[in-house]
């Protein structure tokens, strides 16, 4: 067993794991953060997504023991200061962006660091960037239609319903 | 205009801040203190005998709680089948047992061969690592023709052959359809596969199992789309434990699809085990896992044959398919191919005589059930494609022909015993023609050649029936389970509901559209109004939500519960105003007595019911909460009609959709957001099962698509932006509400559309193809251009 500490959310964090624990085990088991979801074993899904040192990791892909001493930040720490939902997240609400909202955090994660990438990506690029998140329950049309509308453009001009 | 979060609106769901806020409650969330882990022992291997399983190397190792083996089993039930079918010749079909654990023999590709019980999963797979398998391998049948073949490897022993059952329907009819096929001025045939797939939702399944030694309770939490069907059938028949010792609790579900209305033998082992352990006992699949332990869906080959007059009216069907049930029959697995399928093989057409011939196969792969729309998108697929096909052998207008054989008048009763209460398929044609602007096709064909790619359209129509029910029909049909719905509306004192559902969400937004149902009946805000789904405990008896039957089944049961809670209300409202119960009203919230303005609100009247202080006891009891089952007397009929255009890569085969178009008349419809939710997902899988997803099994039963890495899932840059409309409604007429269900529409109509596309294109680009299996993949559309 190892001791790690990192930064989650804002706050140090800090635990003893295996060689082989992952970082999204850690986050879930350890730290009780069950928003960062496990859909596969094989890094296709992108359900697990937070960001590490400002940049989108799939959590399953990476061991507890790399992200030591480092800055992540997950679902549980999105919402803004006073509990309403940011921007990403009220788009996804508006646009109906989710359904089981099981890949939904994932989505989020991924989504904000597009955003923040490219500030008005165009629906292309969009679809381009979520090319390691799978939802199976809304035919990604409502998500892509979120991003662009949390990117500030107007939807109802780009997309229908 | 709707009310303000009534009827009609697209209320944002309530839902969804838990779950964008990582605050949901999934099973895999849920850790009980003191909790051990199992790691099941999944065979490698399609069909073996088991000599031994030698866990002395195991059971010593770190951690480890104990192991189990079949032989721990010996005693315990096997999983039951849920649905019996009834052959040709009026024999019931063949039934074999399904054990927990595999006994003496294995039969498919992840069958469970022993669980390891530990303190972690780590210790636990470790462990079942060092189990020792003495197998003696056998050959596979994998092929169901070769299975049904004289000297094939039986996949059970103690069963004559791997025939299931040989259904006809109606097998009345069968000497009738032969004989109009022989005086047809055209015959059109079509062979085609069904390919099995994966259902896939995102969240793997979870069971936790725990046990209460000082009260002899039971919990089982799992991700199911129906948790007292669970609580019933692994009760009453695999552990034997009574209802009142067994709670079953489904929280959030990260989708189902189909593959989580079953019991699975994990659900009945974290049961078993956490009693034989004395410790909670989590299971937690992993991907890899579910490939080869959720039920498959699909799964068919078939011949249809469309016999026509010289004046191309549809004088008769026939189908002969062959549907693969896998090794062992899942719980619904038999109503897939049969009742599910040979009902709706009338499509929206008055094709006076059909027969359907149905061989129900066991082979060595993953038991087969049902997946979104389950027999539905199999029956649409053929009948769209063979019209398809005998409007281009003909050489007529492939709209033109399916207008001309459109059911006009309703109620219909089809050949094929189901009778449709309402549609119009002609407007909901009409619709799509405008809305996908067919008339501009030809033009922007001519753009795609101008790019040197290869246009087509592909427009196709779909019934299907919703609303899984009545139970008497179900019945007389083989269920062995009714399928009513059930609610009970609390009212609290000060005028806030909680309602009680046996309906179960995983995805589709019950906690906001129910409520919008019951705000709109009593005049009140939606907010006031509170869901409770998915737990044994807190609700009544039910059946949970698959075949879009919440709405239709388990939303009419509410509205009979609220008019029971109307009903009583505006008694002690009557009271309170010294006015006769028959002049009160229920307007905005608030009982009026008619002819006056004297009112009393909601909420009073809800808190005399429980402060009865001035209230007439004699009459009536203090409170207000009421129950109601519901069983509607038929099934419900959404239909539409979709349209897919494809632009096919002549260099590579690759096919992308540009535009897709789905009409859907889905009677009355409660949240218009939600149902264009629904359709939007529904059409993603039917597309990705037109063009990515396939199941594949090589000749030794060896299952090769068991990761996300070999099993190609649609994904966004896939799929375009759809065009989908619901505004053409023919009410359902015999359920309160009017509406039909929207739930699997997408994945039923859109298969045909994109494959008679791809046809379309490559006709235009003078290939002489009439057919391409699905996946249509750049290879075998490439392949098929070569001719
Ligand atoms: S769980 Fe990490 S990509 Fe699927
Ligand atoms: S919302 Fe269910 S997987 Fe995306």
């Amino acid at each position: 067993m190892t001791k790690v500490a990192m930064t989650v959310n804002g706050t140090t964090r800090s635990g003893e794991v295996e060689g082989r624990t992952l970082l999204v085990h850690f986050l879930r088991d350890q730290l009780g953060l069950t928003g960062t979801h496990v859909g596969c074993d094989t890094s296709q899904c992108g359900a697990c997504v937070v960001h590490v040192d400002g940049m989108p990791v799939k959590a399953c892909t990476m061991f507890a023991i790399e992200a030591d001493g480092r800055e992540v930040a997950t679902i549980e720490g999105q919402a803004n200061a006073d509990g309403s939902l940011n921007t990403i997240q009220q788009a996804f609400q508006d646009h109906h962006g989710l359904q089981c909202g099981f890949c939904t955090p994932g989505m989020v994660m991924s989504a904000a660091a597009l955003l923040k990438e490219n500030p008005r990506p165009s629906e292309t690029e969009v679809r381009e960037y979520l090319e390691g998140n799978i939802c199976r329950c809304t035919g990604y049309h409502n998500i892509v239609k979120a991003i662009l509308a949390a990117s500030g453009q107007d939807v109802g001009a780009i997309a229908a319903e | 205009m709707p009310k303000d979060g009534g009827i009609g609106a697209s209320t944002k769901r309530r839902e969804d801040v838990r779950f964008l806020t990582g605050a949901g409650n999934y099973t895999d969330d849920i850790n009980i203190r003191g909790q051990a882990h199992v790691h099941f022992l999944r065979s490698d291997v399609a069909h073996a005998t088991i000599n031994a399983v030698d866990t002395a190397a195991a059971k010593d190792m770190p951690g480890v709680i104990r192991i189990f083996t079949g032989a721990d089993f010996e005693g315990v039930g096997g999983l039951p089948c849920g649905w019996q079918v009834t052959d040709r010749h009026g024999q019931p079909m063949q039934e074999p047992g399904h054990p927990v654990i595999a006994r003496g023999k294995i039969r498919h590709v992840g069958e469970i061969v022993a669980a390891v019980v530990a303190e972690t999963p780590e210790q636990a797979r470790d462990a079942a690592e060092a189990i020792a398998l003495d197998l003696a391998e056998l050959p596979a049948v994998v092929d169901m023709k070769a299975a049904l073949a004289d000297g094939a490897t039986k996949v059970h022993d103690d069963l004559t052959g791997n025939l299931c059952y040989d259904w006809g329907f109606v097998e009345e009819n069968r000497e009738a359809v032969n004989e109009a096929f022989t005086k047809a001025a055209h015959v059109t045939t079509l062979e085609l596969v069904n390919q099995r797939l994966v259902a896939n939702p995102m969240e793997p399944r979870v069971a936790v199992g725990d046990y209460n030694r000082g009260t002899g309770d039971h919990t089982l939490y799992t991700t199911s789309q129906n948790p007292h069907v669970i609580r019933l059938l692994m009760g009453a028949f695999v552990l034997g434990i009574p209802e009142h010792k067994l709670r079953v609790v489904a929280p959030d579900v990260g989708g189902g699809f189909g593959s989580k209305i079953f019991h699975y033998a994990e659900e009945a082992f974290c049961t078993f085990a956490a009693k034989a352990c004395n410790r909670p006992v989590k299971w937690t699949s992993s991907r890899s896992e579910a490939f080869m332990s959720d039920a498959h869906g699909r799964d068919h080959v078939t011949k249809i044959e469309l016999a026509l007059d010289a004046q191309n009216n549809f004088t008769a069907l026939r189908t002969e398919t062959y549907a693969n049930m896998g090794a062992y029959l899942s719980t619904f697995a038999p109503s897939v191919p049969t009742w599910l399928h040979g009902t709706l093989m009338a499509g929206n057409y008055k094709t006076p005589l059909i027969y359907v011939n149905v061989k129900a196969v066991f082979t060595n792969t993953v038991p087969v059930d049902a997946y979104r729309g389950a027999g539905r998108p199999e029956a649409t697929y053929q009948l769209e494609r063979v019209i398809d096909k005998a409007a281009r052998e003909l050489g007529v207008d492939p709209i033109a022909l399916r207008r001309q054989n459109f059911v006009t008048e309703f109620p219909y009763a089809t050949p094929v015993a189901v009778q449709y209460d309402t549609g119009d398929y002609v407007a909901t044609m009409d619709k799509l023609e405008q809305l996908a602007d067919l008339a501009g096709f030809p033009a922007r064909r001519r753009e795609s050649e101008s790019k040197g790619l290869l246009r087509g359209l592909g427009v196709n129509c779909y019934i299907e029936a919703c609303g899984i029910a009545p139970s008497n029909l179900v019945g007389q049909l083989g269920a062995r389970a009714g399928l009513y719905e059930s609610a009970t509306v609390r009212v609290n004192a000060t005028g806030g509901l909680v309602v009680m559902t046996g309906s179960h969400s995983h995805g589709q937004g019950h906690e906001t559209a129910f409520p919008q149902v019951i705000a709109e009946m009593i005049g009140i805000d939606a907010d006031m109004i509170e869901i409770v789904h998915g737990d044994t405990a807190n609700t009544p008896m039910g059946m949970g939500t698959y075949g879009s039957r919440s709405i239709a089944v388990g939303g009419s049961a509410m509205v009979r519960a609220t008019e029971k809670i109307i009903s009583k209300a505006k008694k002690i409202a009557a009271h309170l105003m010294e006015a006769s119960e028959a002049d009160i009203e229920l307007k905005d919230g608030a009982f009026g007595v008619a002819g006056t303005d004297k009112s009393v609100a909601w909420g009073d009247v809800c808190l005399a019911a429980y402060v009865p202080h001035n209230y007439p006891l004699d009459d009536i009891e203090p409170g207000l909460e009421e129950t109601a089952f519901y069983d509607p007397s038929n099934f419900t009929y959404p239909a539409g009609a979709y349209a897919c255009e494809v632009e096919v890569d002549p260099e590579t085969g690759k096919v992308r959709i540009v535009d897709f178009t789905a009409v859907d008349d889905f009677g009355n419809v409660i949240n218009p957001m939600i149902v264009s939710g629904q359709v939007h997902g529904g059409l993603a899988q039917g597309i990705g099962q037109a063009l990515l997803e396939s199941c594949v099994y090589d000749e030794n039963g060896q299952l090769l698509s068991a990761s996300y890495m070999d099993y190609a899932m649609p994904r966004a840059d896939d799929l375009p932006f759809y065009k989908v409309d619901h505004s053409c409604v023919t009410p359902c007429t015999h359920n309160p509400l009017g509406v039909k269900g929207c739930g699997e529409a997408g994945a039923i109509g859109s298969p045909p559309a994109v494959v008679n596309a791809v046809v379309d294109a490559l006709q235009s680009g003078g290939k002489a193809v009439t057919h391409i299996d699905m996946p249509l993949s750049p290879s075998r559309v490439w392949a098929a251009m070569q001719v």
